[in-house]
Protein backbone atom coordinates (compact mmCIF):
# COMPACT_ATOMS: atom_id res chain seq x y z
CA UNK A 1 0.00 0.00 0.00
CA UNK A 2 2.74 2.41 0.91
CA UNK A 3 4.91 2.35 -2.17
CA UNK A 4 6.86 5.57 -1.69
CA UNK A 5 10.17 5.11 -0.01
CA UNK A 6 10.62 6.34 3.51
CA UNK A 7 12.52 9.59 3.66
CA UNK A 8 16.08 9.40 4.77
CA UNK A 9 17.52 11.76 7.29
CA UNK A 10 20.53 13.79 6.15
CA UNK A 11 22.97 11.64 8.09
CA UNK A 12 21.33 8.43 7.01
CA UNK A 13 21.69 6.16 10.00
CA UNK A 14 23.78 3.07 9.63
CA UNK A 15 21.23 0.30 9.82
CA UNK A 16 23.37 -2.55 8.62
CA UNK A 17 23.57 -5.74 10.66
CA UNK A 18 26.31 -4.21 12.78
CA UNK A 19 25.27 -0.57 12.91
CA UNK A 20 22.02 -0.95 14.77
CA UNK A 21 22.89 -3.73 17.17
CA UNK A 22 22.53 -2.90 20.86
CA UNK A 23 24.73 -4.76 23.30
CA UNK A 24 24.10 -4.16 26.97
CA UNK A 25 26.73 -5.99 29.01
CA UNK A 26 26.84 -6.23 32.79
CA UNK A 27 25.18 -2.85 33.09
CA UNK A 28 24.96 -1.50 36.64
CA UNK A 29 23.76 1.92 37.71
CA UNK A 30 24.01 3.29 41.21
CA UNK A 31 22.53 6.60 42.30
CA UNK A 32 23.52 8.74 45.22
CA UNK A 33 20.49 9.30 47.41
CA UNK A 34 20.00 12.70 49.08
CA UNK A 35 21.12 11.05 52.35
CA UNK A 36 24.47 10.23 50.80
CA UNK A 37 23.89 6.50 50.49
CA UNK A 38 24.22 4.68 47.21
CA UNK A 39 21.16 3.09 45.71
CA UNK A 40 21.53 0.38 43.09
CA UNK A 41 18.86 0.91 40.47
CA UNK A 42 19.97 -1.83 38.08
CA UNK A 43 22.41 -4.64 38.64
CA UNK A 44 24.35 -6.53 35.99
CA UNK A 45 21.82 -6.21 33.17
CA UNK A 46 22.81 -8.02 29.99
CA UNK A 47 20.61 -7.79 26.91
CA UNK A 48 21.35 -7.97 23.21
CA UNK A 49 19.08 -6.47 20.60
CA UNK A 50 19.83 -7.45 17.02
CA UNK A 51 19.66 -4.88 14.25
CA UNK A 52 16.05 -4.24 13.33
CA UNK A 53 14.74 -6.26 16.25
CA UNK A 54 11.83 -5.13 18.40
CA UNK A 55 12.62 -5.85 22.03
CA UNK A 56 10.35 -5.11 24.96
CA UNK A 57 11.35 -4.76 28.58
CA UNK A 58 8.75 -5.64 31.17
CA UNK A 59 9.10 -5.44 34.92
CA UNK A 60 7.50 -4.11 38.08
CA UNK A 61 7.55 -0.35 38.60
CA UNK A 62 10.78 1.02 39.97
CA UNK A 63 12.83 -1.95 38.80
CA UNK A 64 15.05 0.24 36.65
CA UNK A 65 13.58 0.06 33.16
CA UNK A 66 13.84 3.78 32.52
CA UNK A 67 17.31 3.76 34.02
CA UNK A 68 18.36 1.12 31.50
CA UNK A 69 17.12 3.24 28.59
CA UNK A 70 18.89 6.32 29.92
CA UNK A 71 22.19 4.43 29.80
CA UNK A 72 21.54 3.26 26.24
CA UNK A 73 20.73 6.77 25.03
CA UNK A 74 23.93 8.11 26.57
CA UNK A 75 22.03 10.65 28.67
CA UNK A 76 23.57 8.97 31.73
CA UNK A 77 26.78 7.07 32.33
CA UNK A 78 26.77 3.54 33.71
CA UNK A 79 28.41 2.86 37.08
CA UNK A 80 29.70 -0.46 35.78
CA UNK A 81 29.34 -2.52 32.64
CA UNK A 82 28.84 -1.09 29.20
CA UNK A 83 26.45 -0.34 26.39
CA UNK A 84 27.56 -0.59 22.78
CA UNK A 85 25.57 0.50 19.80
CA UNK A 86 26.72 -0.80 16.46
CA UNK A 87 29.91 -2.12 18.00
CA UNK A 88 31.06 1.20 19.45
CA UNK A 89 30.86 2.01 23.13
CA UNK A 90 28.23 4.52 24.20
CA UNK A 91 30.05 7.50 25.71
CA UNK A 92 27.86 10.53 25.55
CA UNK A 93 24.87 10.93 23.30
CA UNK A 94 24.72 8.20 20.68
CA UNK A 95 23.81 9.49 17.27
CA UNK A 96 20.94 7.98 15.35
CA UNK A 97 18.92 7.43 18.53
CA UNK A 98 15.37 8.66 19.07
CA UNK A 99 13.65 8.64 22.43
CA UNK A 100 9.93 8.63 23.08
CA UNK A 101 8.96 9.36 26.65
CA UNK A 102 5.89 8.40 28.59
CA UNK A 103 5.17 12.00 29.49
CA UNK A 104 4.67 14.37 26.60
CA UNK A 105 8.00 15.67 25.49
CA UNK A 106 6.50 18.06 22.94
CA UNK A 107 7.37 21.75 23.02
CA UNK A 108 4.19 23.44 24.15
CA UNK A 109 5.29 26.73 22.56
CA UNK A 110 5.95 25.24 19.14
CA UNK A 111 3.34 24.35 16.58
CA UNK A 112 2.85 20.70 15.66
CA UNK A 113 4.86 21.23 12.48
CA UNK A 114 7.77 22.89 14.29
CA UNK A 115 7.76 20.12 16.87
CA UNK A 116 8.18 17.46 14.22
CA UNK A 117 10.83 19.56 12.43
CA UNK A 118 13.08 19.72 15.49
CA UNK A 119 15.03 16.56 14.71
CA UNK A 120 16.15 17.48 11.18
CA UNK A 121 16.76 21.11 12.19
CA UNK A 122 19.09 20.02 14.97
CA UNK A 123 20.95 17.87 12.45
CA UNK A 124 21.42 20.97 10.34
CA UNK A 125 18.88 20.35 7.60
CA UNK A 126 17.81 23.54 5.77
CA UNK A 127 14.49 24.85 7.03
CA UNK A 128 12.56 24.47 3.80
CA UNK A 129 13.55 20.85 3.40
CA UNK A 130 12.82 20.12 7.04
CA UNK A 131 9.36 21.66 6.64
CA UNK A 132 8.56 19.45 3.69
CA UNK A 133 9.81 16.38 5.49
CA UNK A 134 7.80 17.24 8.60
CA UNK A 135 4.64 17.79 6.55
CA UNK A 136 5.16 14.42 4.96
CA UNK A 137 5.58 12.78 8.34
CA UNK A 138 2.48 14.44 9.73
CA UNK A 139 0.60 13.02 6.79
CA UNK A 140 2.00 9.58 7.50
CA UNK A 141 0.77 9.64 11.09
CA UNK A 142 -2.61 10.92 9.95
CA UNK A 143 -2.27 14.51 11.13
CA UNK A 144 -2.30 16.38 7.82
CA UNK A 145 -4.13 19.66 8.40
CA UNK A 146 -3.04 19.97 12.02
CA UNK A 147 0.34 21.57 11.25
CA UNK A 148 -0.43 24.92 12.85
CA UNK A 149 -2.04 23.67 16.04
CA UNK A 150 -0.31 23.86 19.37
CA UNK A 151 0.10 20.66 21.41
CA UNK A 152 -2.47 21.73 23.99
CA UNK A 153 -5.04 21.88 21.23
CA UNK A 154 -4.67 18.17 20.48
CA UNK A 155 -6.04 15.06 22.13
CA UNK A 156 -3.73 12.67 23.97
CA UNK A 157 -3.67 10.25 21.05
CA UNK A 158 -2.88 13.02 18.57
CA UNK A 159 -0.04 14.24 20.75
CA UNK A 160 1.38 10.72 20.73
CA UNK A 161 1.22 10.73 16.95
CA UNK A 162 3.15 13.99 16.86
CA UNK A 163 5.72 12.52 19.24
CA UNK A 164 5.97 9.44 17.05
CA UNK A 165 6.50 11.49 13.90
CA UNK A 166 9.11 13.56 15.74
CA UNK A 167 10.89 10.41 16.89
CA UNK A 168 10.90 8.74 13.49
CA UNK A 169 11.54 11.69 11.18
CA UNK A 170 15.32 11.34 11.54
CA UNK A 171 15.05 7.71 10.49
CA UNK A 172 16.84 6.55 13.66
CA UNK A 173 18.76 3.32 13.83
CA UNK A 174 17.73 2.94 17.47
CA UNK A 175 14.31 3.78 18.82
CA UNK A 176 13.93 3.96 22.60
CA UNK A 177 10.37 4.03 23.88
CA UNK A 178 9.58 4.44 27.57
CA UNK A 179 5.97 3.40 28.17
CA UNK A 180 4.92 5.58 25.26
CA UNK A 181 1.27 4.54 25.29
CA UNK A 182 0.90 4.08 29.04
CA UNK A 183 -1.41 7.04 29.49
CA UNK A 184 -3.78 6.29 26.62
CA UNK A 185 -7.22 4.71 26.72
CA UNK A 186 -7.52 1.14 25.45
CA UNK A 187 -8.86 1.92 21.96
CA UNK A 188 -6.43 4.73 21.24
CA UNK A 189 -3.62 2.57 22.51
CA UNK A 190 -4.50 -0.24 20.07
CA UNK A 191 -4.61 2.22 17.19
CA UNK A 192 -1.23 3.65 18.14
CA UNK A 193 0.28 0.18 18.45
CA UNK A 194 -0.86 -0.66 14.93
CA UNK A 195 0.56 2.60 13.61
CA UNK A 196 3.83 1.99 15.37
CA UNK A 197 4.13 -1.51 13.92
CA UNK A 198 3.37 -0.23 10.44
CA UNK A 199 5.99 2.51 10.63
CA UNK A 200 8.52 0.22 12.28
CA UNK A 201 8.12 -2.29 9.48
CA UNK A 202 8.88 0.45 6.96
CA UNK A 203 11.93 1.88 8.71
CA UNK A 204 13.13 -1.10 10.76
CA UNK A 205 15.07 0.61 13.53
CA UNK A 206 16.13 -1.54 16.49
CA UNK A 207 13.60 -0.88 19.23
CA UNK A 208 13.85 -1.02 23.00
CA UNK A 209 10.29 -0.70 24.20
CA UNK A 210 9.37 -0.40 27.87
CA UNK A 211 5.91 -1.34 28.96
CA UNK A 212 4.03 -2.76 31.89
CA UNK A 213 1.37 -4.14 29.58
CA UNK A 214 2.14 -7.79 28.82
CA UNK A 215 -0.28 -7.97 25.89
CA UNK A 216 1.39 -4.98 24.34
CA UNK A 217 4.83 -6.51 24.80
CA UNK A 218 3.86 -9.81 23.19
CA UNK A 219 1.86 -8.26 20.36
CA UNK A 220 4.63 -5.92 19.25
CA UNK A 221 7.92 -7.63 20.03
CA UNK A 222 10.37 -10.16 18.71
CA UNK A 223 11.78 -10.53 22.16
CA UNK A 224 10.49 -9.81 25.67
CA UNK A 225 12.90 -9.24 28.55
CA UNK A 226 11.56 -9.67 32.07
CA UNK A 227 13.31 -7.72 34.81
CA UNK A 228 13.39 -8.55 38.50
CA UNK A 229 12.33 -6.21 41.26
CA UNK A 230 14.77 -3.55 42.34
CA UNK A 231 17.72 -3.69 41.90
CA UNK A 232 16.65 -4.74 38.46
CA UNK A 233 18.42 -7.43 36.53
CA UNK A 234 17.33 -9.71 33.72
CA UNK A 235 15.17 -12.56 34.94
CA UNK A 236 14.03 -14.17 31.71
CA UNK A 237 14.14 -13.59 27.99
CA UNK A 238 11.35 -14.86 25.74
CA UNK A 239 11.50 -15.02 21.97
CA UNK A 240 8.16 -14.21 20.40
CA UNK A 241 7.84 -16.33 17.28
CA UNK A 242 4.52 -14.94 16.08
CA UNK A 243 4.78 -14.38 12.32
CA UNK A 244 5.21 -10.92 10.86
CA UNK A 245 3.63 -8.74 9.70
CA UNK A 246 1.48 -9.10 12.77
CA UNK A 247 -1.53 -7.26 11.42
CA UNK A 248 -4.07 -5.94 13.87
CA UNK A 249 -2.83 -6.18 17.46
CA UNK A 250 -6.37 -6.52 18.75
CA UNK A 251 -6.94 -9.62 16.67
CA UNK A 252 -3.75 -11.53 17.35
CA UNK A 253 -4.54 -11.23 21.03
CA UNK A 254 -6.94 -14.15 20.64
CA UNK A 255 -4.59 -16.46 18.75
CA UNK A 256 -3.60 -19.63 20.53
CA UNK A 257 0.17 -19.11 20.28
CA UNK A 258 -0.22 -15.57 21.60
CA UNK A 259 -2.11 -16.75 24.67
CA UNK A 260 0.42 -19.50 25.26
CA UNK A 261 3.38 -17.09 25.14
CA UNK A 262 1.55 -14.57 27.23
CA UNK A 263 0.88 -17.27 29.82
CA UNK A 264 4.56 -18.25 30.03
CA UNK A 265 5.66 -14.68 30.43
CA UNK A 266 3.05 -13.95 33.06
CA UNK A 267 4.28 -16.93 35.08
CA UNK A 268 7.71 -15.35 35.11
CA UNK A 269 6.55 -11.83 35.82
CA UNK A 270 3.97 -12.72 38.47
CA UNK A 271 6.47 -13.42 41.25
CA UNK A 272 8.31 -10.19 40.64
CA UNK A 273 5.17 -8.12 40.67
CA UNK A 274 3.99 -9.74 43.88
CA UNK A 275 7.37 -9.22 45.45
CA UNK A 276 7.48 -5.57 44.39
CA UNK A 277 3.98 -5.06 45.72
CA UNK A 278 4.78 -6.72 49.04
CA UNK A 279 7.79 -4.48 49.39
CA UNK A 280 5.97 -1.22 48.76
CA UNK A 281 3.04 -2.34 50.92
CA UNK A 282 5.46 -3.26 53.69
CA UNK A 283 7.25 0.05 53.40
CA UNK A 284 4.06 2.07 53.58
CA UNK B 1 -21.67 9.38 7.07
CA UNK B 2 -21.70 9.95 3.34
CA UNK B 3 -24.84 7.89 2.91
CA UNK B 4 -27.05 10.48 4.57
CA UNK B 5 -30.16 11.04 2.48
CA UNK B 6 -31.79 14.38 1.96
CA UNK B 7 -34.54 13.71 4.45
CA UNK B 8 -31.94 12.51 6.90
CA UNK B 9 -30.05 15.76 6.77
CA UNK B 10 -33.26 17.68 7.26
CA UNK B 11 -33.97 15.64 10.37
CA UNK B 12 -30.59 16.60 11.71
CA UNK B 13 -31.23 20.28 11.15
CA UNK B 14 -34.36 20.38 13.29
CA UNK B 15 -32.79 19.73 16.68
CA UNK B 16 -30.20 22.41 15.85
CA UNK B 17 -32.80 25.10 16.48
CA UNK B 18 -33.04 24.80 20.26
CA UNK B 19 -29.28 24.74 20.29
CA UNK B 20 -29.13 28.04 18.42
CA UNK B 21 -31.67 29.47 20.82
CA UNK B 22 -29.55 28.34 23.75
CA UNK B 23 -26.56 30.00 22.16
CA UNK B 24 -28.41 33.30 21.77
CA UNK B 25 -29.62 33.08 25.36
CA UNK B 26 -26.07 32.45 26.50
CA UNK B 27 -24.82 35.44 24.57
CA UNK B 28 -27.41 37.81 26.00
CA UNK B 29 -26.63 36.49 29.47
CA UNK B 30 -22.95 37.24 28.92
CA UNK B 31 -23.83 40.73 27.68
CA UNK B 32 -25.94 41.39 30.76
CA UNK B 33 -23.09 40.23 32.96
CA UNK B 34 -20.60 42.60 31.27
CA UNK B 35 -23.12 45.39 31.63
CA UNK B 36 -23.57 44.81 35.35
CA UNK B 37 -19.81 44.66 35.86
CA UNK B 38 -19.43 48.07 34.23
CA UNK B 39 -22.28 49.54 36.24
CA UNK B 40 -20.55 48.28 39.38
CA UNK B 41 -17.23 49.79 38.34
CA UNK B 42 -18.70 53.22 37.60
CA UNK B 43 -20.71 53.16 40.83
CA UNK B 44 -17.57 52.36 42.81
CA UNK B 45 -15.68 55.26 41.23
CA UNK B 46 -18.57 57.64 41.85
CA UNK B 47 -18.82 56.59 45.49
CA UNK B 48 -15.09 56.97 46.19
CA UNK B 49 -14.46 60.19 44.28
CA UNK B 50 -17.86 61.70 45.10
CA UNK B 51 -17.44 60.79 48.77
CA UNK B 52 -14.02 62.38 48.82
CA UNK B 53 -15.38 65.55 47.23
CA UNK B 54 -18.31 65.62 49.63
CA UNK B 55 -16.29 64.98 52.78
CA UNK B 56 -13.77 67.69 51.93
CA UNK B 57 -16.46 70.16 50.92
CA UNK B 58 -18.32 69.62 54.19
CA UNK B 59 -15.05 70.08 56.05
CA UNK B 60 -15.13 66.65 57.73
CA UNK B 61 -11.80 65.99 56.08
CA UNK B 62 -9.32 68.82 55.69
CA UNK B 63 -8.73 69.45 52.03
CA UNK B 64 -5.58 71.35 52.93
CA UNK B 65 -3.92 68.03 53.70
CA UNK B 66 -5.89 65.56 51.60
CA UNK B 67 -6.71 67.52 48.50
CA UNK B 68 -10.04 67.55 46.74
CA UNK B 69 -11.05 65.92 43.43
CA UNK B 70 -12.28 69.14 41.86
CA UNK B 71 -9.06 70.92 42.74
CA UNK B 72 -6.96 68.00 41.57
CA UNK B 73 -8.70 68.42 38.25
CA UNK B 74 -7.89 72.16 38.22
CA UNK B 75 -4.26 71.32 39.03
CA UNK B 76 -4.20 68.85 36.17
CA UNK B 77 -5.58 71.46 33.78
CA UNK B 78 -3.09 73.99 35.09
CA UNK B 79 -0.19 71.57 34.65
CA UNK B 80 -1.11 71.03 31.03
CA UNK B 81 -1.99 74.64 30.16
CA UNK B 82 0.44 76.72 32.21
CA UNK B 83 3.20 74.19 32.68
CA UNK B 84 5.48 74.07 35.69
CA UNK B 85 8.47 75.96 37.02
CA UNK B 86 10.66 73.40 35.22
CA UNK B 87 9.16 73.62 31.73
CA UNK B 88 5.99 72.14 30.28
CA UNK B 89 4.44 69.05 31.78
CA UNK B 90 5.22 67.22 28.53
CA UNK B 91 8.94 67.89 28.87
CA UNK B 92 8.89 66.63 32.44
CA UNK B 93 6.79 63.62 31.60
CA UNK B 94 9.11 62.82 28.72
CA UNK B 95 12.12 62.87 31.04
CA UNK B 96 10.49 60.58 33.58
CA UNK B 97 9.11 58.21 30.97
CA UNK B 98 12.51 58.03 29.32
CA UNK B 99 14.25 57.24 32.60
CA UNK B 100 11.70 54.60 33.51
CA UNK B 101 11.77 53.05 30.06
CA UNK B 102 15.55 52.91 29.73
CA UNK B 103 15.85 51.61 33.27
CA UNK B 104 13.24 49.01 32.47
CA UNK B 105 15.10 47.84 29.36
CA UNK B 106 18.49 47.79 31.08
CA UNK B 107 17.21 45.99 34.17
CA UNK B 108 15.27 43.47 32.10
CA UNK B 109 18.22 42.67 29.83
CA UNK B 110 20.66 42.17 32.67
CA UNK B 111 18.07 40.28 34.71
CA UNK B 112 17.22 37.89 31.88
CA UNK B 113 20.83 37.22 30.93
CA UNK B 114 22.04 36.69 34.50
CA UNK B 115 18.93 34.76 35.48
CA UNK B 116 19.33 32.34 32.60
CA UNK B 117 23.09 32.02 33.11
CA UNK B 118 22.85 31.34 36.83
CA UNK B 119 19.75 29.21 36.41
CA UNK B 120 21.47 26.87 33.99
CA UNK B 121 24.89 26.79 35.66
CA UNK B 122 24.97 25.21 39.11
CA UNK B 123 28.54 26.35 39.85
CA UNK B 124 27.92 29.98 38.92
CA UNK B 125 24.71 30.11 40.90
CA UNK B 126 26.42 28.62 43.95
CA UNK B 127 29.20 31.23 43.74
CA UNK B 128 27.17 34.33 42.88
CA UNK B 129 23.85 33.40 44.52
CA UNK B 130 24.65 34.54 48.09
CA UNK B 131 25.83 37.94 46.88
CA UNK B 132 22.70 38.51 44.91
CA UNK B 133 20.68 37.63 47.99
CA UNK B 134 22.71 40.07 50.08
CA UNK B 135 22.26 42.92 47.61
CA UNK B 136 18.59 42.05 47.35
CA UNK B 137 18.18 42.36 51.11
CA UNK B 138 19.47 45.92 51.37
CA UNK B 139 16.82 48.62 50.89
CA UNK B 140 17.52 49.49 47.28
CA UNK B 141 15.86 52.89 47.37
CA UNK B 142 18.85 54.06 49.42
CA UNK B 143 21.02 53.28 46.43
CA UNK B 144 19.29 56.23 44.78
CA UNK B 145 21.12 58.64 47.11
CA UNK B 146 24.43 57.01 46.28
CA UNK B 147 23.79 57.15 42.55
CA UNK B 148 22.88 60.83 42.74
CA UNK B 149 25.99 61.62 44.75
CA UNK B 150 28.09 59.68 42.29
CA UNK B 151 26.50 60.65 38.97
CA UNK B 152 24.92 64.03 39.59
CA UNK B 153 21.42 65.34 38.91
CA UNK B 154 21.07 64.13 35.31
CA UNK B 155 18.97 61.25 34.01
CA UNK B 156 21.63 58.57 34.40
CA UNK B 157 21.28 57.92 38.16
CA UNK B 158 17.49 57.67 37.68
CA UNK B 159 17.90 55.10 34.94
CA UNK B 160 20.28 53.21 37.17
CA UNK B 161 17.92 53.12 40.16
CA UNK B 162 15.00 52.06 37.96
CA UNK B 163 17.20 49.35 36.42
CA UNK B 164 18.26 48.04 39.83
CA UNK B 165 14.65 47.75 40.97
CA UNK B 166 13.66 46.04 37.73
CA UNK B 167 16.67 43.74 37.74
CA UNK B 168 15.77 41.82 40.88
CA UNK B 169 12.19 41.17 39.85
CA UNK B 170 13.19 39.92 36.42
CA UNK B 171 16.28 38.08 37.61
CA UNK B 172 14.49 35.90 40.17
CA UNK B 173 11.77 35.06 37.69
CA UNK B 174 14.18 34.17 34.91
CA UNK B 175 16.20 32.08 37.36
CA UNK B 176 13.15 30.23 38.61
CA UNK B 177 11.88 29.83 35.05
CA UNK B 178 15.08 28.07 34.04
CA UNK B 179 14.92 25.85 37.10
CA UNK B 180 11.39 24.77 36.24
CA UNK B 181 12.25 23.66 32.71
CA UNK B 182 10.80 20.26 31.91
CA UNK B 183 13.78 17.88 32.08
CA UNK B 184 12.03 15.56 29.65
CA UNK B 185 12.23 18.27 27.00
CA UNK B 186 15.90 18.83 27.69
CA UNK B 187 16.60 15.09 27.47
CA UNK B 188 14.59 14.96 24.27
CA UNK B 189 16.60 17.59 22.40
CA UNK B 190 19.88 16.32 23.82
CA UNK B 191 19.17 12.89 22.38
CA UNK B 192 18.40 14.56 19.07
CA UNK B 193 21.93 15.95 19.17
CA UNK B 194 21.41 19.49 20.45
CA UNK B 195 24.46 21.40 21.67
CA UNK B 196 24.23 23.29 25.00
CA UNK B 197 23.51 26.49 23.05
CA UNK B 198 20.75 24.79 21.11
CA UNK B 199 19.28 23.45 24.35
CA UNK B 200 19.19 27.04 25.63
CA UNK B 201 17.70 28.41 22.41
CA UNK B 202 15.06 25.75 21.93
CA UNK B 203 14.14 24.75 25.46
CA UNK B 204 15.50 26.81 28.34
CA UNK B 205 14.81 30.32 27.07
CA UNK B 206 11.36 29.74 25.58
CA UNK B 207 10.20 27.90 28.65
CA UNK B 208 11.60 30.54 31.01
CA UNK B 209 9.83 33.15 28.87
CA UNK B 210 6.50 32.51 30.59
CA UNK B 211 8.03 33.46 33.91
CA UNK B 212 9.99 36.39 32.54
CA UNK B 213 7.03 37.97 30.83
CA UNK B 214 4.86 37.51 33.89
CA UNK B 215 7.47 39.49 35.82
CA UNK B 216 7.48 42.39 33.35
CA UNK B 217 4.13 43.69 34.60
CA UNK B 218 5.51 44.17 38.10
CA UNK B 219 8.87 45.25 36.72
CA UNK B 220 7.50 48.24 34.84
CA UNK B 221 5.80 49.49 37.98
CA UNK B 222 9.16 49.26 39.72
CA UNK B 223 10.86 51.16 36.88
CA UNK B 224 8.45 54.06 37.39
CA UNK B 225 8.98 53.96 41.15
CA UNK B 226 12.75 53.98 40.68
CA UNK B 227 12.67 56.95 38.33
CA UNK B 228 10.27 58.93 40.53
CA UNK B 229 12.10 58.27 43.77
CA UNK B 230 15.44 59.21 42.25
CA UNK B 231 13.88 62.43 40.96
CA UNK B 232 12.47 63.24 44.37
CA UNK B 233 15.94 62.70 45.81
CA UNK B 234 17.42 65.24 43.43
CA UNK B 235 16.74 66.27 39.84
CA UNK B 236 16.54 69.19 37.45
CA UNK B 237 13.41 68.01 35.69
CA UNK B 238 10.82 65.25 35.91
CA UNK B 239 7.51 64.36 37.49
CA UNK B 240 9.28 63.38 40.71
CA UNK B 241 10.70 66.89 40.96
CA UNK B 242 7.23 68.41 40.47
CA UNK B 243 5.94 66.14 43.22
CA UNK B 244 8.67 67.07 45.68
CA UNK B 245 8.20 70.75 44.82
CA UNK B 246 4.45 70.51 45.40
CA UNK B 247 5.10 68.77 48.67
CA UNK B 248 7.34 71.68 49.72
CA UNK B 249 4.56 74.19 49.01
CA UNK B 250 1.82 72.14 50.76
CA UNK B 251 0.00 71.50 47.49
CA UNK B 252 -1.49 67.99 47.71
CA UNK B 253 -3.63 68.58 44.65
CA UNK B 254 -0.61 68.81 42.36
CA UNK B 255 0.83 65.65 43.93
CA UNK B 256 -2.40 63.84 43.19
CA UNK B 257 -2.46 65.29 39.68
CA UNK B 258 1.02 63.88 39.09
CA UNK B 259 -0.16 60.54 40.43
CA UNK B 260 -2.97 60.53 37.88
CA UNK B 261 -0.53 61.26 35.06
CA UNK B 262 1.81 58.48 36.16
CA UNK B 263 -1.10 56.07 36.51
CA UNK B 264 -2.09 56.75 32.91
CA UNK B 265 1.48 56.13 31.71
CA UNK B 266 1.71 52.91 33.72
CA UNK B 267 -1.61 51.64 32.41
CA UNK B 268 -0.52 52.34 28.84
CA UNK B 269 2.75 50.45 29.42
CA UNK B 270 0.81 47.66 31.09
CA UNK B 271 -1.36 47.42 28.02
CA UNK B 272 1.68 47.18 25.73
CA UNK B 273 3.25 44.50 27.93
CA UNK B 274 -0.04 42.63 27.89
CA UNK B 275 -0.06 42.77 24.08
CA UNK B 276 3.52 41.48 23.98
CA UNK B 277 2.59 38.71 26.37
CA UNK B 278 -0.36 37.77 24.24
CA UNK B 279 1.81 37.64 21.15
CA UNK B 280 4.70 35.68 22.66
CA UNK B 281 2.61 33.31 24.70
CA UNK B 282 -0.13 32.59 22.24
CA UNK B 283 0.70 28.91 22.47
CA UNK B 284 -0.62 28.70 25.98
CA UNK B 285 -3.97 27.11 26.74
CA UNK B 286 -6.50 29.94 27.16
CA UNK B 287 -7.63 29.15 30.69
CA UNK B 288 -4.22 29.98 32.07
CA UNK B 289 -3.99 33.42 30.49
CA UNK B 290 -7.57 34.09 31.56
CA UNK B 291 -6.70 33.31 35.15
CA UNK B 292 -3.88 35.83 34.85
CA UNK B 293 -6.13 38.50 33.40
CA UNK B 294 -7.71 39.05 36.81
N1 LIG C 1 18.39 10.26 39.10
C1 LIG C 1 18.09 9.37 40.06
N2 LIG C 1 18.56 9.56 41.32
C2 LIG C 1 18.25 8.66 42.30
N3 LIG C 1 17.48 7.59 42.13
C3 LIG C 1 16.98 7.36 40.91
C4 LIG C 1 17.23 8.25 39.82
N4 LIG C 1 16.59 7.77 38.73
C5 LIG C 1 15.95 6.67 39.12
N5 LIG C 1 16.19 6.40 40.42
C6 LIG C 1 15.68 5.25 41.19
O1 LIG C 1 16.00 4.09 40.50
C7 LIG C 1 14.93 3.16 40.56
C8 LIG C 1 14.53 2.71 39.19
O2 LIG C 1 13.93 3.78 38.54
P1 LIG C 1 13.32 3.69 37.07
O3 LIG C 1 14.40 3.25 36.16
O4 LIG C 1 12.67 4.98 36.76
O5 LIG C 1 12.23 2.55 37.25
P2 LIG C 1 11.14 2.05 36.21
O6 LIG C 1 11.28 2.85 34.96
O7 LIG C 1 11.42 0.61 36.02
O8 LIG C 1 9.81 2.25 36.86
C9 LIG C 1 13.80 3.83 41.31
O9 LIG C 1 13.78 3.34 42.63
C10 LIG C 1 14.17 5.27 41.29
O10 LIG C 1 13.74 5.91 42.46
MG1 LIG D 1 9.98 4.33 34.19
Amino acid sequence: MNSNHPHRAPRAADKTEEGARIEIAGLTKRYLTPKGETFTAIQDVTVNVEAGQFCSIVGPTGCGKSTTLAQVSGLERPSAGSVSVGGSLVEGITNGVSYMFQADALFPWKSVLSNVMMGPILLGMPKREATDLARDWLRRVGLAGFEDRYPHQLSGGMRKRVAMAAALINNPRILLMDEPFGALDVQTKAIMQNELLKLWEELRPSVLFITHDLDEAVALSDKVVIMTTSPGSVKDVFDIDLPRPRGNVQEIRHEERFLELQGHIWESLKDEVTRAYARTAGAA
Amino acid sequence: MTTLTHSGSRKIEKPMEPEAAAKAAGRSKARRRTMSIWIGRVALAVIVIGGWQWFTTEGWVDKFFFGQPSEIWSSLVKLFTEGTAFGTIWENLWITAQEAFLGFILGTLVGVVLGILLGSNKYLSAVVGPYIRIVNSIPRIVLGSIFIVAFGLGVFPKILLAAVLVFFVVFFNAFQGVREVDQNLVANVRVLGASPIQVAMHVTIPSAMTWIIASLHTAFGFAIIGALVAEVLGAQQGIGLIISQAQGTFDPNTVFACMVIIAVVTLAAEYLIGALEHKLLKWRPPNRSEAQAI
